[in-house]
């Protein structure tokens, strides 16, 4: 058994250096509120950056952070063509929770949900909320954990930066 | 092995040197660390009279993974040395914890090592880790997940759970581990991906159904254990438009065990949930009814060990100080329940709503027992007895004992650009003899309410204030008790809340709070917890020292929550990912 292991692992290993894939972003994929699959590493924006920040239905300081994203978001996307996914790290006790909240509160984000943390253990998320800032070539260019009044003013500035670049 | 190893090994060179280039350029390595530190002192004041031989407390955890392609592995190492206060002891200890190989090319994937994974809602399987409780049921072994055709995802998996640092091996003669091994299928069909015509559909529809069984060993006296448990769960969602319905059914045979008290009756699990949405108001209602459906890899488990199934407990989650002292957690024996959740946002522009529109939240939850009818053991009718069927319950039926119930209302509004204001009323029941098991300790009923006012001085600076009570209506100060009474009324009574927390982005946070029980009942135990903390946040890393008394509950600073036990003296959380 253990032989055949090893020789799994290795005929694994094998196959997997072939692969491209140039995202910094995992090969998970997650459900958006409608059902649909989303594989992160496939993401796309245009060349445009992406923001994805962890969030909970049950931590306040992300829907504070969210809350304000919103005020901003139409303005930011005007001005940089950024476009944010937000992705619920609920478990079952609140899944059903996200939608009804992310449409009460009026959010115009993708919702993406993590039902089962996989994108949280893969990113290494510790505690929501968690943003990353991945530019238009898929790779990460900034994180950032926590959200205190007037957090967003800091990640519009690391936006500006490379949205700039293109 | 050795003709095959060489053939890998050649056809991995082969393949290096074809692919050095992007082997480099496409592998990526990222990881976590974090490691939170207590330091304890004596605090009479809070009846903390002997640290018990323990000053300190360390958890600590590393973890790295490595990913290239669609291949990924990774490792985590855990250190308690020995664990903080209120994590369970067991976990005392240093080594490997977790690692795992997956290969996945989007038609097979498979998993060898720690694996988590949930089966629908978690019914009858799911394995999760939670740093901050202490909490990892990973099953190591295999798993392989097939995706035929577009919509279509199966999967079988095998193997034996994590409890604590228990070996794992096939079986040892351990009496205090039984753990069996854990098997499960699912299959999943989404509709609206696998039928073109229903691509972009208003309707939609998915399916799903599970099958999961454990292999357990009979080491017995008393009862006899059944060897092989099985349990299967069936899952359906339907959307239209604006409309969702999801549901699932759980059925487990006969599982006796020490949270059911050894009966011989099968579980059932149903919960339903109907919601509506459109931008601006969403609400969603949740009904939910377990019976007997406590679920482990070992039949002699407690508390959360073992688990192999979750029960989801469906009312709404409190983070603030006060209401979360009073948390709900399933009863996997039997509970009746149903949520009630509407958002609604009133329009920016309008006289209520003003410049930034005002968000509104109701949320409504209760939770009641099942009704249990005697059964027929030995001639007697008799309910839960060991070793016997245990009783009959009525499907539909609610009995008049309610656990819990949470009625709760949000207001949040920008008042301006300046200005933020959240305020939350809550009405609270909690059955604290049943939720907690403190035999005799009456009911909690409560109003509470909180406030939290945000005002920003600049563009990186801002002042936090966070105000709470929480008021018992039928626990009182002046009444006299008795010594044996006493014990019942720790933390409970009249209790206030301030916070003040100062911050200046991206790095700083500075806040002081307490926490007083002004009301208790009993004159000894109206105390204050005061603490003060300062947290550093660097990109994803985050520093925060801690020092005062801390009871039990969530504590969000700085932007971050966690849940911390009751302790007194110094704590210090480093953590950073890259």
């Amino acid at each position: 058994m253990k032989k055949l292991m090893t020789l799994l692992l290795m005929a694994l290993m094998v196959t997997g250096l072939q692969a491209q894939n140039k995202s910094d972003l995992p090969n998970v994929t997650l459900k958006d509120l409608n059902g649909k699959d989303v594989n992160l590493s496939k993401l796309s924006n245009n060349g445009n950056p992406i923001v994805l920040t962890f969030w909970a239905t049950w931590c306040s300081p992300c829907i504070k952070e969210h809350s304000a994203l919103n005020d901003v978001y139409q303005d930011w996307q005007d001005e940089t063509g950024v476009k944010i996914y937000a992705v619920s790290i609920d478990d079952s006790r609140s899944t059903a929770r996200v939608k009804p909240m992310v449409e009460g509160k009026g959010w115009e984000f993708e919702v993406l949900l993590d039902v089962n943390s996989d994108l949280k253990r893969a990113m290494n998320v510790s505690n929501p909320p968690h943003t990353f800032l991945i530019d238009g070539n898929g790779k990460i260019v900034w994180y950032h954990t926590g959200y205190v009044e007037g957090g967003e003013e800091d990640l519009y500035e690391e936006i500006l930066k490379i949205a700039k670049k293109k | 092995m050795r003709k095959y190893l060489l053939i890998t090994v050649a056809l991995a060179l082969f393949s290096f040197r074809a692919s050095a280039q992007s082997f480099l350029e496409n592998s990526q390595v990222n990881g976590s660390f974090q490691t939170d530190a207590q330091y304890y002192v004596l605090d009479k004041g809070i009846g903390i009279d002997d640290l018990l031989g323990k000053k300190m407390g360390i958890n600590g955890f590393g973890k790295v993974n490595y990913t290239n392609g669609n291949f990924s592995a990774g490792v985590r190492f855990e250190a308690f040395l020995p664990e903080m206060n209120g994590f369970r002891s067991e976990l005392k200890g240093v080594g490997l914890a977790n690692f795992f190989a997956t290969y996945d090319n989007g038609f097979i994937g498979m998993t060898v090592g720690d694996i988590y994974d949930q089966f629908g809602c978690g019914f009858v399987f799911r394995t999760y880790e939670e740093w901050s409780l202490g909490m990892d049921n990973a099953l190591r072994g295999a798993r392989v997940v097939i995706r035929p055709t577009k919509g279509v995802t199966l999967k079988g998996l095998y193997g034996r759970q994590r409890y604590y640092w228990a070996p794992y091996l096939e079986r040892d003669f351990n009496d205090d581990d039984t753990r069996g091994i854990v098997r499960g299928v699912d299959a999943e069909w989404d509709l609206n991906q696998s039928i073109p015509a229903l691509n972009d559909s208003k309707f939609r529809m998915s399916l799903g159904g599970s099958f999961v069984s454990k292999k357990q060993y009979d080491m017995s006296i008393f009862y006899y254990i059944p060897e092989n448990v099985g349990a299967a769960a069936g899952r359906l969602n339907l959307g239209y438009g604006n409309w969702s319905f999801s549901t699932e059914y759980a059925y487990k045979i006969n599982d006796p065990s020490a949270i059911n008290n050894f009966i011989y009756k099968e579980g059932q699990a149903l919960m339903a949930s109907l919601s509506y949405s459109q931008k601006g108001f969403g609400a969603v209602l949740q009904v939910k009814r377990v019976d007997n459906m406590s679920f482990k890899s070992m039949y002699t488990g407690k508390q959360n060990d073992l688990d192999i199934n979750f029960i989801p407990p469906i009312n709404y989650t409190h983070t603030h100080s006060l209401p979360s002292m009073y948390t709900y957690s399933t009863q996997p024996n039997g509970e009746m329940a149903a949520q009630l959740q509407v958002n609604y946002t009133i329009p920016k522009g309008t006289a209520l709503g003003g410049k930034y529109g005002t968000k509104l939240a109701f949320n409504m939850s209760q939770v009641n027992d099942i009704v249990r009818d005697s059964v027929m053991d030995n001639g007697r009718m008799v309910i839960s007895r060991p070793g016997s069927l245990g009783y009959t319950s009525r499907f539909f039926a609610v009995s008049n004992h309610r656990f819990f119930r949470d009625i709760n209302f949000e207001i949040d509004k920008r008042i301006s650009k300046d200005w933020h204001i959240t305020a939350q009323y809550i009405n609270l029941y909690y059955d604290i003899e049943t939720i907690e098991g403190h035999a005799g300790a009456p009911v909690v009923k409560a109003n509470i309410g909180f406030l939290d006012l945000t005002y920003k001085i600049n563009k990186k600076q801002s002042l936090r204030l966070e105000l709470q009570g929480l008021w018992e209506n039928e626990v009182h100060a002046g009444y006299e008790y008795e010594e044996s009474e006493k014990k019942d009324y720790q933390k409970r009574g009249d209790w206030a809340f301030a916070l003040l927390e100062y911050t200046i982005t991206p790095h700083w946070s500075f806040s002081i709070a307490d926490k007083w029980n002004y009301g208790n009942p009993v004159e000894e135990y109206r105390d204050h917890y005061f603490t003060g903390t300062v947290s550093y946040i660097h990109e994803a890393t985050r520093i925060m020292l801690s020092a005062g008394r801390q009871s039990e509950g969530v504590v969000c600073v700085g932007g971050v929550c966690r849940t911390v036990p009751a302790s007194s003296g110094v704590t210090l959380t480093v953590s950073t990912s890259f």
